[in-house]
């Protein structure tokens, strides 16, 4: 009976892992070379490895061509050796794969834009970055019209034409800001809000109006990189906000009529191709419009990209909210946070950071869709290097011109899928539980 | 020591919580019949019955968390309607617990008890973090602040929760069951937190089954079956001289074991 009292009177001490435990070799022998048929399978893996490897090295770096002014420059008849890559090909039509028929002189333009959004981004996206409370305004009031203003100028706006519309714009410019500074005094945030938002809206009419005083480039002149970068970047800031609102409005059961007008939406355009959308936005948004509104075809497009990945991206968050336990939608309202104030800081945080992954493949699916506006004739970057290759002047140059494409999309969706996997692991506050 | 300040706290002839003739269908079903319920200030009321016998229901229409459909509720003076801004002003004054505690697991302890000082009451952020240290000294986890709810136990959870809820300096806590999800040795933490609580006059509402906390501070004891509140006493008479039969075989089932 008494054999079974048993009282540990020591510690345990601590140890180090025992030497074959741990280390390179261990790891090697464990994973690669555990048995006979693994050891035949690693050998050969490698081998194919090395192999792919070299030829790649061989193709890009060591038989490529780096200067040419045509295609013969890159044929074996005149190198003397078998040619791979034809880099030359790539350098001499550069400018065009980032800006397609953009004038060659106003290149600064896209580039000053292209700055600014890095510059704006950087802070927002990377906490070590100093300035994010200052970027993250400018990067949604100021700096979408900006772009606009550098890289078309002066839009024409008919309203500001006659005195009449100066006269009314000017008036309500006024009187939005009076009423801004009226409900700031009295701490009404509606008030407030239309007021300074009215103002907002016109002096952003007046300042593309005014367009930096630019020569104006329309927007057929437009393509290349820079287009594909246009279409995502406004696919994208536009998806993720109309994208939460529209999911909020399915959720909101109280407001059947809103509710209902979200479901058909999205029902409505995930129901449909891409394709489908940028044909309709080409040829039957004119029906429907009253005769002399008119929309620009690049325009036309930026809307239905938007419009599509919206509707994918309210889904994705909607997913995210459905993950959200009530209690925490209790607990914010037992706490007396209002409906904005609770979807804002307790909600949305948490139901956005669930979904990191699905909205960033959102964000990727996008970002290749863009290639799909080469069908009503915008001269994106895929369609830029098929115009490219299919000069007299560049034949044969489809493996060059097509991997250098490849490449570009590779490094821009890479990016956005590593960013991803760095937010969320950023975001995470330790436990699930 | 705890008992002889429970009958040592005053309560005041002011009404905190009147509910009269209130009913709550979920759909077809009748969960709540005929509530009628008077608290006064300073009146600490611990509310048991078997399980889906309504009680999270009936505290949870307190702060319009669920909606009643017949009768009224009237707390602080303020009835309950569908007007948001009743409602937003009853939820200010009355703070909860639950179960599950529902902290926010992506904001820090601190950011938790200071998040509805700032936006709700519009407290300046310095004077919100003091309170906040206040009270999470009160329930004994200052030093916790800059952690993550997911890095806490259950038992220092439920306290942060508690404060929380005091950094809105409620004038009324309500408590859902808050010790039910709990490791019997984090109950007591949790209780001890709930007596001082109770010492200090606050208004309080527990639905809990843990009778030793009924007996020491609450001055009633409400018994609720079917919807229904069957039956309510001091909570000596309560559990000594159960008047109802639905009462004896309750109380011979929680205290069999
Ligand atoms: N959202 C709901 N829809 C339909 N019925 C519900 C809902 N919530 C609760 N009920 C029902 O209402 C009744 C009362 O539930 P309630 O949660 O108030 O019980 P309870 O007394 O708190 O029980 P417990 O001790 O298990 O927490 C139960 O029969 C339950 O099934
Ligand atoms: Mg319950």
């Amino acid at each position: 009976m008494s054999d079974i009292a048993y009282v540990k009177t020591e510690l345990s001490p601590t140890l180090p892992p025992p030497p074959n435990a741990a280390g390179p070799m261990k790891w090697l022998k464990d994973n690669l070379f555990s048995t006979w048929y693994e050891a035949i399978g690693t050998v050969v893996a490698s081998a194919i490895l090395i192999y792919l490897f070299m030829s790649i090295v061989d193709w890009a770096f060591v038989t490529s061509v780096w200067e040419a002014s045509s295609f013969e420059d890159c044929l074996e008849r005149y190198t003397g050796h078998p040619v791979g890559a034809c880099w030359g090909f790539v350098d001499a039509r550069f400018n065009q794969f980032m800006f397609g028929p953009y004038p060659t002189d106003s290149y600064w333009r896209p580039i000053i834009v292209g700055i600014l959004l890095v510059a704006g981004l950087l802070p927002i996206m990377f906490e070590q970055i100093p300035g994010r409370k200052i970027a993250a305004p400018l990067m949604l009031g100021i700096f979408p019209w900006l772009s606009v203003a550098l890289l078309h100028g002066p839009i024409e706006m008919t309203t500001l034409d006659s005195g009449l519309g100066i006269g009314v714009t000017a008036l309500l410019f006024v009187l939005g800001i009076a009423l801004g500074l009226y409900g700031r005094k009295n701490f009404n945030p509606g008030q407030t809000m239309i007021g300074f938002g009215v103002a907002y809206c016109i002096g952003v009419m007046y300042f593309l109006a005014w367009g930096l005083g630019l020569e104006t480039i329309a927007t057929n002149k437009y393509g290349g990189f820079m287009l594909t970068l246009i279409l995502s970047a406004v696919g994208i800031g536009v998806s993720l906000p109309l994208g939460i609102v529209l999911a909020l409005g399915r959720r909101a059961s109280n407001m059947p009529l809103i509710q209902m007008l979200c479901i058909g939406f999205i029902e409505l355009v995930r129901a449909v191709p891409l394709i489908t959308i940028l044909f309709m936005a080409q040829f039957m948004l004119p029906l429907f419009l009253p005769e002399g509104v008119d929309f620009d075809n690049l325009v036309r497009a930026l809307v239905g990209v938007s419009l599509f990945s919206s509707a994918y991206m309210a889904e994705v968050v909607r997913g995210g909210l459905q993950a959200i336990p009530k209690g925490q939608f209790e607990a914010a309202d037992a706490l007396g946070l209002n409906y904005s104030m609770s979807m804002r800081l307790i909600i949305l945080p948490q139901a956005l950071k669930i979904v990191i992954p699905n909205i960033v493949s959102t964000f990727i699916g996008l970002f290749k869709d863009t290639t799909l506006v080469s069908i009503i004739g915008l001269l994106d970057l895929l369609l830029t290097m098929k115009q490219a290759i299919t000069s007299t002047k560049w034949l044969g140059m489809e493996h060059t011109g097509y991997i250098f494409v490849g490449l570009i999309y590779l490094v821009c969706c890479f990016g956005m899928s590593r960013y991803s996997i760095y937010l969320e692991k950023k975001l995470h506050t330790g436990h699930k539980r | 020591m705890a008992e002889a300040a429970a009958s040592a706290m005053d309560i005041s002839d002011e009404v905190a919580i009147q509910i009269s003739g209130m009913h709550k269908w979920y759909g077809d079903f009748h969960v709540l019949k005929d509530i009628n319920l008077t608290v006064n200030r300073g009146e600490r009321i611990v509310i048991c019955g078997p399980s889906g016998s309504g009680k999270s229901t009936m505290i949870r229409c307190i702060n319009r968390l669920e909606e009643h459909q017949q009768g009224s509720i009237v707390v602080d003076g303020i009835e309950l309607t569908n007007d948001l801004k009743n409602i937003d002003s009853i939820r200010r004054e009355v703070g909860m617990c639950f179960q599950h505690f529902n902290l926010f697991p992506h904001l820090t302890i601190l950011e938790n008890c200071v998040l509805a000082p700032i936006w709700v009451r519009k407290t300046p952020r310095k004077e919100a973090e003091e309170t906040a240290m206040h009270f999470l000294e009160k329930v004994k986890i200052p030093e916790q602040a800059l952690k993550y709810p997911g890095q806490l136990s259950g038992g220092q959870q439920q306290r942060v929760a508690i404060a929380r809820s005091l950094c809105m300096n409620p004038r009324i806590m309500l408590f859902d069951e808050p010790t039910s999800a709990l490791d019997p040795e984090m109950i007591s933490e949790v209780l001890d937190t709930m007596i001082d609580l109770a010492e200090s006059g606050m208004t309080m509402l527990c639905v809990t089954h843990e009778m030793g906390f009924a007996r020491k501070v609450a001055n009633r004891v409400i018994f609720m079956d079917g919807g229904e509140i069957i039956e309510q006493n001091e909570p000596e008479e309560f559990f000594n001289n159960p008047r109802s039969e639905r009462t004896q075989l309750f109380l011979s089932q929680i205290l069999a074991h």
